[in-house]
């Protein structure tokens, strides 16, 4: 597939793509970590 | 949208002090976003309120100690982005606000809105059931407190808005607090105190130096409305009061020697930049005092961190 150009609007929406998708990876490793610690009785 | 469409309503946008137009175009990075958090604002939040964490007795997870913190700095920094929408029109004509995303036509105000709702939301919600209800109900105070009462009610009808609004920064060590033991005890509410009473001398010594940006958006700081010889009265009177207000936790053996000597040294520098203020007309003493102040909370709140962590604190 050619690569297609891109201007700096193109740009802008990649790297807020990119952002929230590692904002959102983020979230899911944070749940995860809080549900192990309430697990483990961190919560009380 | 045709190019003649489109320059006319930039054109309109522009005229009104919001580039809205531009906004639409998806020009948004997302450095864009960071900035309606207000991130340096949001770092003296975290501090304040991990230092809360630290002092307060019993533990937390360390998993949640971090979600507790993020929650703190979310809230404070989604409040600072609805802050951004209700006063993009104040922000597009002060020197000092004027590069913020919205006047810069970057991020819409809709857009800000919906952002800091959503993170609002989500951040009480996160420490309610991450952490506790109590800290979650005071998260939600917080950021209630800095968007209708400061932003909304008081900020463009009263001189006092710093003094009454200043609570809303006051509340982040008493969250830190809480988020470990679930209640509020005389520590975090002398430390609520601390940055209450130190609020009023630090904005209204910036205020005095930016009296001309704030006349010009209509926001009735002290300078503006009681002129600058009452503006430097009441920074001399606030400092007088929170000078001893700080050698509190000391005084109640809520904190060590250590905390005790070096705020009262501290403290004394603070109220020589003051006493310069009141007897000066220049504004170089409230230039000086703006910066001090910073340095002073920083280091006020280090010293407790320093004395637990040094096993020092009482």
């Amino acid at each position: 597939m050619m690569a297609v150009p891109q201007n700096d609007e193109h740009k802008r929406r990649r790297a807020r793509n990119i952002a929230l998708a590692l904002v959102l990876g983020a979230l899911v490793i944070l749940f995860y970590l809080i549900t192990i610690a309430k697990m483990a009785g961190g919560g009380q | 949208m045709s190019d003649a469409s489109y320059i006319a309503e930039r054109e309109e946008a522009g005229a009104a002090g919001l580039d809205a137009a531009y906004a639409k175009t998806g020009e948004a990075r997302p450095a864009d976003y960071l900035a309606l958090l207000k991130p340096r604002v949001m770092s003296l939040v975290v501090f304040t309120g991990l230092v809360g964490m630290v002092l307060a007795p019993g533990s937390l997870h360390p998993t949640l100690a971090v979600t507790a913190l993020l929650c703190i700095a979310i809230g404070a920094g989604a409040s600072g982005a609805i802050n951004m929408w209700y006063d993009a029109d104040i922000d597009a004509v002060m020197a000092r606000t004027r590069g913020r995303p919205i006047p810069q036509g970057r991020v819409s105000r809709e857009e800000a809105l919906g952002f800091g709702t959503v993170l609002s939301v989500g951040s009480v919600l996160m420490m309610g059931l991450a952490v506790n209800w109590v800290a979650a109900a005071i998260l939600a105070l917080t950021i209630a407190f800095y968007v209708f009462v400061y932003t909304m009610w008081l900020k463009r009808r009263t001189p006092q808005n710093i003094v009454i609004g200043g609570a809303a920064g006051a509340f982040p060590p008493m969250l830190g607090w809480a988020a470990v033991t679930g209640d509020v005890s005389l520590m975090p509410v002398l430390l609520f105190a601390i940055i209450f009473m130190w609020t009023p001398p630090h904005f209204w010594a910036l205020a005095l130096y930016r009296s001309e940006d704030y006349a010009r958006a209509g926001v009735p700081m002290l300078p503006v409305v009681a002129g600058e010889r009452e503006t430097r009265r009441q920074i001399l009177i606030y400092s007088l009061l929170l000078v001893p207000l700080t050698l509190a936790p000391w005084a109640l053996n809520l904190a060590g020697p250590l905390y005790g000597i070096a705020t009262a040294g501290l403290g004394a520098i603070f109220l020589v930049l003051a006493w310069r203020i009141w007897r000066s007309d220049d504004v170089r003493p409230a230039k000086h005092m703006f910066a001090y102040s910073i340095l002073y909370l920083f280091l006020l709140f280090s010293l407790l961190l320093a004395e637990r962590g040094l096993g020092w604190g009482a």
